[in-house]
């Protein structure tokens, strides 16, 4: 039961990487590509918790811990780039 | 498979279930609304749900056949509901100090009846 739920979220997280692309590709503003790079990393978060229940590997969290870190640090810093100019000051 | 385990196997399965959703609920979102500060709903509201159910899912299935209780999924969790609105709210700063061309007008109140436009359909509007 848990094999085959597994297996479909990896189909609609995949399908959200995708969309996730497309934004950031197409997106009209530097803000939208932000966005979309921020919601990448969520994704990827998604994407290591499915594939540490698909082949029962208890240590993809360290992973998922780096890129949620990473993912806020990085659009903190491209969002005060946007705001100030520079990113520290 | 006492009736126990097939319990906690199904919430398990819900719970990969509706994250999985909610996380293609929020990226859908991300590509199809119009504006940016539409655009910013999906990812901040829906995402973080998803990724969040995902997180308890995978707590719950290394807890069940593992010797000790897990914590370090919820502790990505708490992480990512904390910073999610921080990262947000500096989002729509930077696009409010960029001045995001794609975004609607102020809704402005008809002069010739009754009822708001948003000053896009050539209706005349009050100054």
């Amino acid at each position: 039961m848990i094999a085959n739920a597994v297996m479909i979220a990896f189909v609609a997280v995949a399908a959200a990487v995708l969309l996730d692309l497309y934004r950031i590709t197409r997106g009209p503003e530097l803000p939208d590509r932000i966005l979309g790079l921020d919601t990448l990393a969520y994704n990827a978060i998604a994407l290591l918790m499915l594939a540490g229940m698909h082949f029962d590997r208890d240590s993809y969290f360290a992973a998922a811990l780096v890129i949620g870190m990473l993912g806020f640090v990085s659009t903190v810093a491209l969002s005060s780039y946007l705001l100030r100019g520079e990113v520290i000051e | 498979m006492t009736g126990g385990a097939l319990a906690l196997e199904a919430l398990i399965s819900l719970l990969v279930l509706a994250g999985a959703f909610f996380t293609l609920a929020g990226s859908i979102g991300l590509a199809r609304f119009p504006y940016f500060f539409l655009r910013l709903h999906g990812p901040t509201k829906a995402t973080t749900l998803g990724v969040g159910s995902l997180l308890i899912a995978s707590a719950l299935h290394f807890s069940s056949h593992g010797e000790q209780i897990r914590f370090q999924e919820v502790l990505i969790m708490l992480f990512l509901f904390i910073t999610a609105p921080v990262s947000a709210h500096l989002m729509a700063k930077a696009a409010l100090h960029v001045r995001v061309a794609s975004r609607p007008a102020l809704p402005c109140k008809r002069l010739d009846g009754p009822g708001w436009t948003d000053g896009e359909d050539g209706a005349p509007l009050q100054t």
